[in-house]
Parts: structure tokens; sequence; C-alpha cells
């Protein structure tokens, strides 16, 4: 059973076996596929059309089941690895293990905001970026530069007490768990930490940065801990909504799967705590 | 997914080449009907400015007519340095670009400032890229 775990507690082996997987998926063309996939819906999702892998509620379901495809393809490389996450409400800032040069490198620098450490630094040779909407070819980053504060273990509390999944529009106004989780609206939790990291990151090509998948382990290992907070509260809508993926339709681009069928993680995998 | 995403790249070149050849003088305000979505509200005025050495030009588009299916219509159109920016307008009237895509800003203009300042001077390349 795979087992997610916090990244600040991975052992070096761990780490290094990470990356390694990372490093193949990107060799053999695999991983591009994902963030080629990631920016057709950033692009397609809209709020007065359809909109399924974000601002609406099928954007917890619908990350979860691409990093499950994801960590799949991570595990055709080498069957030990699993997705770790990172609580942002902790390792805060940019001194965290989590940036130094054995995992995933550290900040851009500022004349370009290239990343010159690590093993996805454009000079090692191993991360050329090629699903992009600008010029550049290398991994950037600017850790803290847009906005300077991760979110506080007390605002991602704060959502988590919000009782209902989500709420009519269904989209980036509405109020309700999954709207103040992604962060269209409130204290602003999934989006702010993609401002944060800068970069990629910021962008539709977000998973060109490998934290992307460290993040949105992190947001689903969240939904998860909200599911156990608020037992008797469901996925919503439940039927009937145009636009939107209710809780029995199947989601692309996969079409084999609702978000009835991921409520539950346990299927899939455990989390080291919780 | 290949399929879907060659589509939209078929679909927003398309739109592209639609465009090219009306976009040389800044026109004057308009509040085009935003009938892409069937928007309540008006679309903002064009603009035309150098900013940080980069031509950015942003106006109300017709209609969302040539995004069947695909990219869809923002029912507002914005160029840097001529190529087209991935923009996207949110239900509380804000605006993100696909450079700045969690952040939102309060208008086109705004947004094509926001994208000028992370391009770093760095080339945008026509959506989607790949
Ligand atoms: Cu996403
Ligand atoms: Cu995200």
């Amino acid at each position: 059973m795979t087992v997610r775990k916090n990244q600040a507690s991975l052992t070096a082996d761990e780490k290094r076996r990470f990356v390694a997987a990372l490093l193949e998926l990107k060799r053999s063309g695999r991983y591009d596929t994902f963030v080629t996939t990631h920016n057709a819906f950033i692009l397609g999702d809209t709020d007065n059309g359809e909109r399924t892998g974000h601002r609406s509620p099928s954007f917890l379901p619908w990350h979860r089941r691409f990093l499950l495809e994801f960590e799949r393809a991570l595990q055709s490389v080498d069957a030990s690895v699993a997705l770790p996450y990172w609580d942002w409400t902790v390792d805060r800032t940019a001194r965290s293990s989590l940036w130094a040069p054995d995992f995933l490198g550290g900040t851009g620098r500022s004349r370009d905001g290239r990343v010159t450490d690590g093993p996805f630094a454009a000079s090692a040779g191993n991360w050329p970026i090629s699903v992009r909407v600008d010029g550049r070819t290398y991994l950037r980053r600017a850790l803290g530069a847009s906005v300077r504060q991760l979110p506080t273990p007390a605002e991602v509390e704060s959502v988590l007490a919000m009782a209902t999944y989500d709420m009519a529009p269904w989209n980036s106004a509405s109020d309700g768990f999954r709207n103040h989780l992604e962060g269209w609206r409130g204290v602003n939790l999934h989006n702010r930490v993609h401002v944060w990291v800068g970069g990629q990151m910021a962008t539709g090509v977000s998973p060109n940065d490998p934290v992307f998948w460290l993040h949105h382990a992190y947001v689903d290992k969240l939904w998860a801990r909200w599911q156990r907070r608020h037992p008797g509260a469901a996925y919503l809508p439940a039927s009937g909504t145009p636009d939107v993926v209710d809780l029995n339709e199947t989601m692309k681009p996969w079409n084999d799967t609702s978000p009835a069928d991921l409520l539950d993680h346990t299927a899939h995998y455990t989390f080291d705590t919780d | 997914m290949p399929e879907l995403s060659r589509r939209r790249a078929l679909t927003a070149a398309a739109a592209l080449t639609a465009t090219v050849g009306v976009q040389t003088v800044s026109a004057p305000a308009t509040t085009a009907a935003g009938a892409a979505g069937g928007h309540d509200h008006g679309s903002p005025a064009s603009f035309d400015e150098v900013y940080k050495g980069r031509r950015i030009q942003g106006r109300p588009t017709a209609g969302g007519g040539h995004h069947g299916g695909g990219h869809h219509g923002a029912g507002y159109a914005v160029f840097v340095d001529g190529v087209e920016l991935h923009l996207m307008r949110n239900a509380d009237g804000t605006w993100i670009s696909v450079v700045s895509h969690y952040d939102p800003v309060s208008s086109p203009r705004a947004a094509a400032r926001a994208a000028v300042d992370e391009l770093q001077g760095a080339k945008l390349l026509p959506f989607p890229a790949n």
C-alpha cells in the first residue's frame, strides 16, 4: 500500500529515489504529457462554461485522480516511490529542506528567476521546460516574492471548519469549503501557494515544477481531513448541474471515474499521519 | 488528452489568424456586448501602450463565434508585442492570464502589465504553446 509522507520526514534515500523517478519520467517524455493535460484544463475551465479541473466542485477529485495517475507513472519507474506532501503551514520559508540541493533545489536568481541548484536546475541538463507559454526553457522560481506569506495553520483551520462542500454557482464565486481551499475566495490557500512559489508554478503550466505534486498532495490531504471533520457532509452538487461534474458523473479526460469513486482515498493510499 | 490539446491548438491558431489583420491602431473605447458567455456586463475599454519597453494592447472581441467548444471566449483579447496572451475573466469581474493564473487582477490592462513583469523580457508564445 502506498503511504504518502510529509516531505520533511523523507530519508535521504527516499528523496534520491523520488528525484530519480521524476527525472526518468521527464527523460522518457511521459512527464510532459501531464503538463500538457493540466494546461489544457486550466485554459478550458471557465466560470460560465464547462469546468472540471479548476474553479468547480471537481477541483478536488480531479486533482486526486491526476495525482494518482502521476504517482502510478512514478511507481512504474520505481515501485517504492510515493508522492510526498508539502505542509506549507509548517515548512514556510525558502530555508526549508524542501528547497535544498538534494531535493527540489532553491529559489531562482533575481536577474531572470533561473533555479541554479538541485536536480532540476537547467545547468544540470535534465529538466528542459518544453511545454511552456513563453520562450524560456529553464525552471524558474521566486519564492516569496509575489506574496510574502504562505497560509498559516489558523487560516487552514478556518477553511476546514466550513461545513458545506461547495455551493452554487459552483465556480470561483462560490462560498463553501472547496472554493476557500482552492483560494478564489477568502483567506486563499491553494492559489496563494502557487503565487508564493512563482516561476512556472504561477502559470497554467505549473506542473513543470515538481513542487506542484507536493503542493497538491497536501491540498488533497486537507480534503481528507475535512471529510473526517464533517462525516455527514457530502460532495455537491448531487445531480443535474449543467457544465459541472455532479457526484456520479464521470470526469474528463478519463471518462471512467466520478467524484463518488474518488471520495475515499484509502482505496489508493494512506497518509503517514491522520 | 493529445486529442483535446490538438483541438485547442487548432482553434487557437484559427483565432489568431482571424484577428491578425485588425490590430494596428488602438480602437476607441467601446462597451461591446460581452456576447461570448452571455455576460451581463460590458467589456472594458481598449488600450494600447508601451509598458516597460513592450507594446501591450487590449480590446473587446466580437463574441465567441470562433470558440466552438475549444478555447473559451473571454470577450476580450490582449496582446504583448503582437502575440495574444491567453486571458480569462472571473465571475467577480477580475482577470487572470496564463502567465499569472492564480492571481486575479482588476483589469485586462493590469493582467497585461503583470504578464510583462513576469516575462522579464522573454517572448510570449502563441497559446497553447505545445
Ligand atoms: Cu490544477
Ligand atoms: Cu494547483
